[in-house]
């Protein structure tokens, strides 16, 4: 085993999962606004929330196309760099992971088909259920990509028989506490990126004195929503950081950089934690508050890093930092959220432009935050792939080698720096442009197969099945 | 269940075979110069299906995965340089159909990104299903030969013949659902492309009989394999007079058979071994828990849902696909 290509392949998957995280991320928040907008729309038949559905549409069409594409390496680099692991827990994870293909292939694809072609084919309360039908698709994708990593971060139901792990309890493995909490967190996640681009799209617009009733109601709705989402976001957090505290206690301290037992424990604010002395430099700390926020007591023992052996304990420097990112980014979502949410109330926005600069620049925080908190999650699981059971070490591909994992690791850099640029840029081109264009002018090339032929300034070419020969 | 998930397996494995082959082969025709409402005009007769042809990749990883832990393991990492090569020649294709028409500058980028990135995937396909057919060193159930133990000149022979085949495959396609200049340059290569898949299929005979590869000898214990060839036989005969009598509908079909038969000879004379006389189905196969719960919700209910999608996909868009004036 090569340690050099160990940590290749962990920079590749971590490379390539994250460029994959954000279009989910972005989609399932915005499948459930354009259910929404379709409500509203039938409710009360006004013209700007269809206006606006079909405008969301295109950028959802350019989204999930990138998502769909960068989610195809996904399925496959399990097998590539992590042979070990795919061998042992197959049987657990390979079922999840195709329960997931299986059932985003089935509602996505056929009712994106709908959403697209269907306006004028379907009665309207069928296309609003064919909108649901997509959000429900994208979040179940979440679903079982969360009971996937949940399984790995808290192994349950499983026996180990010729050092493969055995399924002996599905319910336990899909169902269980870890998994449902997770999932919600990063459900809230997914709807918080949606909001606030919505709200800094309508921002943008209310800046430019363009397309102001669209611009009115994207504010109101995406902060709103996030004035509502980000505080209970904050409470899922907790309780994710419950299960942190019970199941995985090392990283807990790692979060935290408590090097030794503390009764009552500090709360260290910030630092920098230096695992070569095992302390912290510059370190502003708190007292009792640590054990405040482990166990909501005042005087609760709480267990420090030096108490694990030096082996099984994760990198302290990365889960500390991104924790306090994601948990910054929350804050400023709370304070933006709330302070437009008020000023939206009171009829002001408009009048701020400072506020609403704020919110334009804000869209990048949800998915910062996202991020951090996934890689405190997976760098704080070190250095296990599968907690307490299988080390990341011992899941590589055994004969992997430097020169090959840094081989394609720069290919996939280049490649993914390459298209992702040119997907962004034109979702960039997009919102720029607004929903002016053409309402509900589908191009005839756009097909469910083919997501983000809906964005097309001009299509393909315009087909027209003719009776067959 | 174990062989209720096998053939799934051969099923998405074939699905996929014939339909991303088809524009997988478009796309390497791609590369040929051409003019511009020819090259849109291809594009155009496979934009609507790639996107869901490619998801059976995607169908066939997650099957090997959940059903055959071992053969996912040891197929994917033994093929290390190869997957990763096809999965980034696979984004770059893919792509490449959105960005094109986006693009008036930087179009030449993403006609090569289109044209090179279906040539690579098809000929890393083909590496792969070279490598398996020559056999992989496997000891105590792991692949042992290193990061680049399956390149040799049988491997990289099968990609350079798969791509003939996609493009094969990808000219029919073309005859069939367009008129015109397209159909016609098709035709004509279609000729060159028949023969080409010929004098490669010789020469891999060949090259199996000088080599004494070991799958030579399932064709002396299994004569019922000779079914396959016969069947391949009838359909090139057809192929051939379809050809000359200009008929658009029937090359299609013919190597589509041409396809099948060759994929059931594989996968007959592998039988019972997924990978080739090391790891066979049942040592591979995931635990009763696993299968079963697999089957009981996509195996029952979701699969035949997607042949039924897939279907009424091609059902929509069946025909000559005609290009209306001015739009491109």
């Amino acid at each position: 085993m090569d340690a050099t290509a160990l940590l290749l392949s962990r920079i590749q998957f971590g490379f390539t999962i994250s460029f994959h995280i954000i279009f989910p991320a972005f989609t399932i928040g915005l499948a459930a606004w354009l259910t929404v907008l379709e409500a509203l729309h039938l409710y009360t038949g006004r013209k700007v929330y269809q206006t606006l559905f079909e405008f969301w549409l295109k950028i959802f069409g350019i989204a999930f196309g990138l998502g769909v594409v960068s989610g195809v390496v996904m399925g496959f680099q399990f097998g590539t760099n992590w042979s070990e692991l795919s061998r042992m827990s197959g049987p657990i994870q390979g079922p999840l992971l195709s329960y997931e293909t299986f059932t985003a292939f089935m509602l996505e694809a056929s009712f994106f088909g709908i959403l697209v072609f269907g306006r004028r084919r379907v009665p309207p309360l069928f296309y609003l259920f064919a909108a649901a039908m997509v959000a429900l698709g994208t979040t179940l994708s979440a679903f079982w990509i969360m009971i996937n990593n949940s399984w790995m971060q808290v192994p349950v139901g499983y026996v180990v028989q010729n050092g493969v792990f055995v399924p002996d309890d599905w319910l336990k493995i899909i169902f269980n506490e870890v998994a449902m909490v997770r999932f919600a967190h990063m459900l809230l996640a997914a709807y918080l990126s949606s909001a606030f681009c919505v709200a800094a799209t309508g921002a943008w617009y209310m800046l430019r004195k363009i397309y102001l009733d669209e611009a009115r109601i994207m504010l109101r709705a995406g902060l709103f929503l996030a004035a509502v989402v980000v505080p209970v976001q904050l409470v899922f957090g907790h309780l994710v950081g419950d299960y942190v505290h019970k199941h995985q206690p090392v990283k807990f301290a790692a979060i935290e950089a408590r090097w030794h037992d503390e009764q009552p424990a500090g709360e260290v604010i910030i630092g920098w934690p230096d695992e070569a002395t095992e302390s912290n430099l510059y370190e502003i700390k708190i007292p009792v508050l640590g054990s405040i926020v482990a166990s909501s007591s005042l005087t609760s023992k709480e267990v420090g890093l030096t108490s694990f052996p030096a082996q099984d304990r994760p990198p302290v420097l990365i889960p500390f930092l991104t924790f306090r990112v994601m948990v910054g980014c929350g804050l400023l979502m709370l304070a933006l959220a709330w302070i437009g949410s008020w000023r939206i109330v009171r009829h002001t926005i408009d009048q701020s432009r400072w506020l609403l600069r704020a919110i334009l620049l804000s869209f990048p925080l949800p998915f910062i935050a996202t991020l951090a908190g996934w890689y405190t999650a997976e760098v704080g699981r070190q250095p296990w792939v599968v907690y307490g059971v299988l080390r990341t070490a011992k899941a590589m591909t055994p004969f992997l080698t430097t020169s090959a994992a840094a081989t394609t690791l720069i290919l996939f850099a280049a490649v993914y720096a390459f298209i992702f640029s040119f997907g962004i840029y034109h979702i960039y081109v997009l919102l720029r442009t607004g929903p002016g264009g053409s309402l509900s002018a589908v191009p005839a090339a756009a097909t469910p197969n083919r997501p983000m032929s809906l964005a097309d300034p001009k299509s393909v070419s315009s087909r027209k099945p003719q009776s067959s020969r | 269940m174990v062989t209720f998930w096998v053939t799934l397996l051969a099923v998405s494995i074939l699905i996929y075979l014939l339909l991303d082959g088809f524009d997988l082969g478009v796309g390497i025709l791609f590369l040929l110069p051409n003019s511009e409402p020819r090259r849109l005009a291809m594009l155009g007769a496979v934009a609507p299906f790639w996107d869901g042809n490619e998801t059976w990749l995607v169908v066939t990883g997650v099957i090997l995965w959940g059903a055959f832990p071992i053969v996912y393991a040891t197929v994917l990492s033994a093929f290390y340089i190869p997957v990763i090569l096809m999965l980034l020649g696979l984004i770059l294709r893919g792509v490449a159909f959105e960005f094109r028409n986006r693009s008036d500058q930087t179009r030449w980028i993403w006609t090569c990104s289109f044209g090179l990135g279906s040539l690579l995937a098809s000929f890393m396909q083909g590496v792969m299903v070279g490598g398996l057919v020559q056999g992989l060193p496997v000891v105590d159930g792991r692949y042992a030969g290193g990061i680049f133990g399956w390149l040799s000149t049988f491997p990289l022979l099968c990609g350079v013949g798969l791509c003939l085949g996609y493009s094969l495959l990808g000219a029919c396609w073309l005859v069939r659902k367009r008129g015109g200049a397209v159909r016609d340059i098709a035709r004509r290569q279609l000729k060159f492309l028949a023969i080409g898949v010929f004098i490669f299929l010789v020469l891999v005979f060949l090259h199996a009989l000088l080599n004494h590869l070991p799958i030579l000898h399932r064709w002396i214990d299994r004569p019922y394999l000779f079914v396959f060839p016969a069947i391949s036989a009838v359909a090139a005969c057809v192929l051939a007079s379809s050809i000359l009598k200009q008929n658009d509908y029937l090359p299609f079909l013919m190597v589509s058979l041409i396809f099948a038969s060759a994929f059931g000879t594989l996968a007959v004379s592998f039988w019972p071994y997924m990978v080739p006389f090391a790891i066979t189905i049942d040592e591979a196969a995931s635990p009763h828990a696993s299968l079963a719960f697999m089957f009981w919700g996509e195996g029952l209910f979701i699969f035949p849902l997607l042949l039924v999608y897939v279907a009424t996909g091609f059902r929509v868009f069946r025909g000559k696909f005609v290009a209306s004036r001015g739009h491109y």
